[in-house]
C-alpha cells in the first residue's frame, strides 16, 4: 500500500500532440492518499478510464511520472504495480468454475494452496456468490459475472490500490446499492486506496468520502461531496453535481453586486473586476421564487419530483430552476426570484473568483 | 389470427424439386442402381443384394486406402489446426500489416486445385522444380515420383500451404473479437502468456476451431484433384486414397458395381464421421456450462 502521485502527467493518443486538444488526459499533478476512498467523475469520454489505465500501467503517459510511495512506477510493468483493476463489463474466465476465478489472481502470484481457499471462501461469501462456486463461469448471468469481476479484483490482500472503472453498470438497481455498500465495508476493514469511477454521481457521493471532477481531461475539483455542491470550483462540477444543476447567469461583477441583464444581483462577498465571461452560479435549492423581491423571473412550468417540486422559470432569457420545498403553494403571483447572497458564486471564464469578506 | 391453409402453395416448390431431382437424387439413384447389381452390358441387370458390399467391405486394395486416408486426415490435421493456431497469434492485429498478412493469407485458398496440383507438381521436380532441383543440389535425395515417403512429405506440404491460412484466418477473426478488457484484465491478474492462451484465447476461439477441424477434416478426408495431379497416387500405390481408388475403380476398371458399393459407403462413412464428431464437441461444449 501506498500514496500515489501523477506528477506532470498528461497523455494523448496521438503520436505527436501539436495542441492542448490532442491530449485526452491534460497536464495535470495529483495525489492519491493511502487508503482513501475516491470517487473519479466526470462525463463519458472525460479522460477517466485512461486516467485509471495509467495507474495501473494498462496505458504509458506521454509525458509525466507516477509514483507509488517514493518509488517512480512510469515504466513497471502492470504485474510489478500490484493494481488490482475491476473493468466496466464483466471479464471473467469462462472455463474455469466461480472458485478457479476467483483463486486465479492468488494462484498466478504462487500463493499458499490452505491461504487461497480460506481466502476465496472469504470473497465468495462477500459478494454472496458461496453456492454457486463450483459451477463454470461461462453459464452465468451479467450481474453474476460481475461480482466475480469484482471478487477477483479484490482476492488479493496487498495491493496497493484498486480501481474500479464503472462496475456497477452491468448490476440492476437493489444489487448496486448492496455491492456499494459491501465495497464501503471493505473499504473501511482493510483500508486500500481505492478509486471508483463513475458517471453517476449519486454513486460517487455515496461511496467515496473525496470526490476527483474530471471535465475535458483535466482534473476541476477534488473535494468533499459537500464541497463540491456548496463551492463548486468550476461551472461543469456546478451542472454535473446536484439535481438540477446550478444556475449560471451572465453578469458583470461590480463590488459586492453582480449585474445581470434583469437587474443586480447582492453578493456575500465584495469582488474585484473581473476579465473575460464572468457569470454568477447559485444552487437550485438557494433561489426562492417570491411575489417582488429580487430578479422579474416567469414561470414556464413546474415539475414534480416526489420530495419537491422544480419550477423552470426564465430571467431575461436565461432559463433557471428553483427547487420549492414540499407543501409550499405555486401560485400566479410569483413573478420574482431571489437568490441566498451568501450562496452566490461568482465564475470567471468558467472558474471560481474567490471573494474578500465585507 | 388465422392462417388460411392453401396447400396449392407447395407447387412453388416444384420447380426446385425438378432441379434437385435432375442434379441429384437421379445420379445417386443410379449409383444405388450399381451398388445393388450386376450387368454384363447391353443394360441387363442382375440382382447382386449385399453382394457388392461384402466383397469391398473384405477387400484389402480398400483396407489399405482407408488406412491411408485415415492416416492423410490425421497428419493434416495434427499440423494444420497447431500451426493455423500459431499463425493468427502472431499475426498483426491492425493496420497496413494485418491487411496485408490477410491478402498473403487468402491467397492459396483461392487457387484453383488442379493447379495447386501442376504447381507443386513443377516446384518438385528434380530436373526443372525450384524445390526439387535445389533439395538435389544439395545432395538431399529427393524424388517424389519414385520414393514413396517423399510423395507423403511432398503433398502433405501442399496442403498445409494450401489449407493452413483457412485454419488461420478463422481463428483470426476468432482472436478479434475478444475485448480488449480480457487481456487487460489477465495482465492485472498475471497471467502467464500460456495461461492467456489457455483461458481467455482457446475458448472463445473453439467455435471456429470447431468448424476449421470439421472442414479441414472433410475436405482432407475427400481429397482427389491435388494429389491427382502430382503423383496420380503413385508411386506403386502408396499415396492413392480413397477417392483416386474409387475413380481408378469406376474409371479406369470399369467396375461399377464395386464403385458404386464403395461410394455410397465412402460416403455415409463421412455423414457419420462428421456428425459424431459434431454431436461430441457440441455435448462437451453443453456440459462445461453446466
Amino acid at each position: 500500500m501506498a500514496r500515489i502521485t501523477l506528477s506532470n502527467l498528461a497523455h494523448s493518443y496521438v503520436p505527436n500532440p501539436k495542441s492542448e486538444a490532442d491530449f485526452a488526459l491534460k497536464e495535470m499533478d495529483h495525489v492519491w492518499d493511502d487508503g482513501g476512498a475516491y470517487a473519479l467523475l466526470g462525463a463519458s469520454g472525460c479522460g477517466k478510464t485512461t486516467l485509471l489505465n495509467i495507474i495501473s500501467g494498462l496505458v504509458h503517459p506521454s509525458q509525466g511520472r507516477v509514483l507509488f510511495g517514493d518509488d517512480d512506477m512510469t515504466n513497471a510493468p502492470t504485474a510489478m504495480r500490484n493494481i488490482a483493476q475491476v473493468f466496466q463489463f464483466p471479464v471473467v474466465y469462462d472455463t474455469m468454475t466461480v472458485r478457479e476465478n476467483l483463486a486465479f489472481p492468488l494462484k498466478n502470484r504462487v500463493m499458499d494452496p490452505a491461504y487461497i481457499q480460506s481466502r476465496v471462501a472469504q470473497i465468495a461469501a462477500m459478494i454472496g456468490m458461496e453456492a454457486t462456486l463450483d459451477r463454470k463461469a461461462r453459464g452465468l448471468t451479467a450481474d453474476a459475472k460481475q461480482k466475480i469481476s469484482l471478487g477477483r479484483g479484490m482476492v488479493r490482500q496487498d495491493v496497493n490500490a484498486i480501481l474500479f472503472d464503472e462496475p456497477l453498470t452491468v448490476i440492476d438497481p437493489h444489487m448496486k446499492w448492496e455491492l456499494r455498500t459491501q465495497l464501503k465495508l471493505l473499504h473501511r476493514e482493510f483500508g486500500h486506496t481505492m478509486i471508483y469511477v463513475t458517471h453517476d454521481q449519486t454513486e460517487a457521493l455515496t461511496f467515496a468520502d473525496k470526490v476527483v471532477v474530471l471535465h475535458e481531461g483535466r482534473v476541476v475539483q477534488m473535494g468533499t461531496p459537500q464541497e463540491l455542491f456548496e463551492t463548486p470550483e468550476h461551472t461543469f462540477v456546478g451542472y454535473f453535481i446536484g439535481s438540477p444543476g446550478m444556475n449560471l447567469l451572465d453578469a458583470t461583477i461590480d463590488g459586492a453586486r453582480a449585474q445581470t441583464a434583469a437587474g443586480p444581483v447582492p453578493l456575500g462577498a465584495t469582488y474585484a473586476p473581473q476579465q473575460g465571461r464572468t457569470q454568477i452560479g447559485i444552487r437550485p435549492e438557494y433561489a426562492v421564487m417570491t411575489k417582488g423581491e429580487g430578479l422579474p423571473a416567469r414561470v414556464l412550468r413546474v415539475e414534480d419530483v416526489g420530495r419537491h417540486r422544480i419550477i423552470r422559470a426564465d430571467v431575461a432569457g436565461t432559463q433557471i430552476s428553483v427547487i420549492v420545498p414540499e407543501g409550499q403553494p405555486v401560485g400566479d403571483d410569483l413573478t420574482h426570484v431571489r437568490f441566498d447572497p451568501a450562496r452566490v458564486n461568482v465564475y470567471a471564464n468558467d472558474w471560481r473568483v474567490k471573494g474578500a469578506d465585507r | 389470427m388465422d392462417k388460411t391453409q392453401n396447400n396449392r402453395a407447395w407447387f412453388l416448390v416444384l420447380p426446385v424439386l425438378v432441379l434437385v431431382a435432375f442434379s441429384a437424387v437421379i445420379p445417386l439413384m443410379t449409383v444405388v442402381n450399381y451398388a445393388f447389381n450386376d450387368t454384363f452390358g447391353q443394360n441387363e441387370f442382375f440382382w447382386n443384394g449385399l453382394g457388392w458390399f461384402e466383397d469391398m467391405l473384405g477387400s484389402d486394395r480398400m483396407h489399405e486406402a482407408l488406412g491411408r486416408q485415415v492416416l492423410f486426415s490425421a497428419i493434416i490435421l495434427a499440423i494444420e489446426v497447431p500451426l493455423g493456431i500459431f499463425v493468427a497469434l502472431n499475426m498483426p492485429k491492425k493496420g497496413f500489416w494485418s491487411s496485408f498478412c490477410l491478402v498473403l493469407m487468402a491467397l492459396p485458398l483461392l487457387i484453383p486445385f488442379n493447379v495447386v496440383g501442376t504447381i507443386w507438381q513443377i516446384f518438385g521436380r528434380v530436373d526443372i522444380g525450384l524445390l526439387g532441383h535445389t533439395l538435389a543440389a544439395l545432395g538431399v535425395d529427393y524424388n517424389y515420383t519414385n520414393d514413396a515417403l517423399d510423395a507423403w512429405v511432398t503433398i502433405i506440404v501442399m496442403d498445409v500451404w494450401h489449407w493452413t491460412s483457412l485454419v488461420a484466418l478463422l481463428c483470426y477473426a476468432g482472436l478479434q473479437s475478444i475485448p480488449q478488457a480480457y487481456y487487460q484484465a489477465a495482465r492485472i491478474d498475471q497471467a502467464s502468456r500460456w495461461s492467456i492462451f489457455r483461458y481467455i484465447e482457446l475458448p472463445k476461439m473453439a467455435g471456429v476451431l470447431l468448424i476449421a477441424v470439421l472442414l479441414r477434416f472433410m475436405d482432407s478426408f475427400m481429397i482427389y484433384t491435388e494429389p491427382f495431379v502430382l503423383t496420380g497416387g503413385g508411386p506403386g500405390n502408396s499415396t492413392t486414397f480413397l477417392s483416386i481408388d474409387l475413380v481408378k475403380m469406376a474409371v479406369g476398371q470399369f467396375d461399377l458395381g464395386p464403385a458404386a458399393a464403395f461410394s455410397l459407403m465412402y460416403f455415409l462413412v463421412i455423414l457419420l464421421v462428421s456428425w459424431v464428431f459434431y454431436t461430441v464437441m457440441t455435448t462437451l461444449d453443453k456440459q462445461e456450462t453446466k
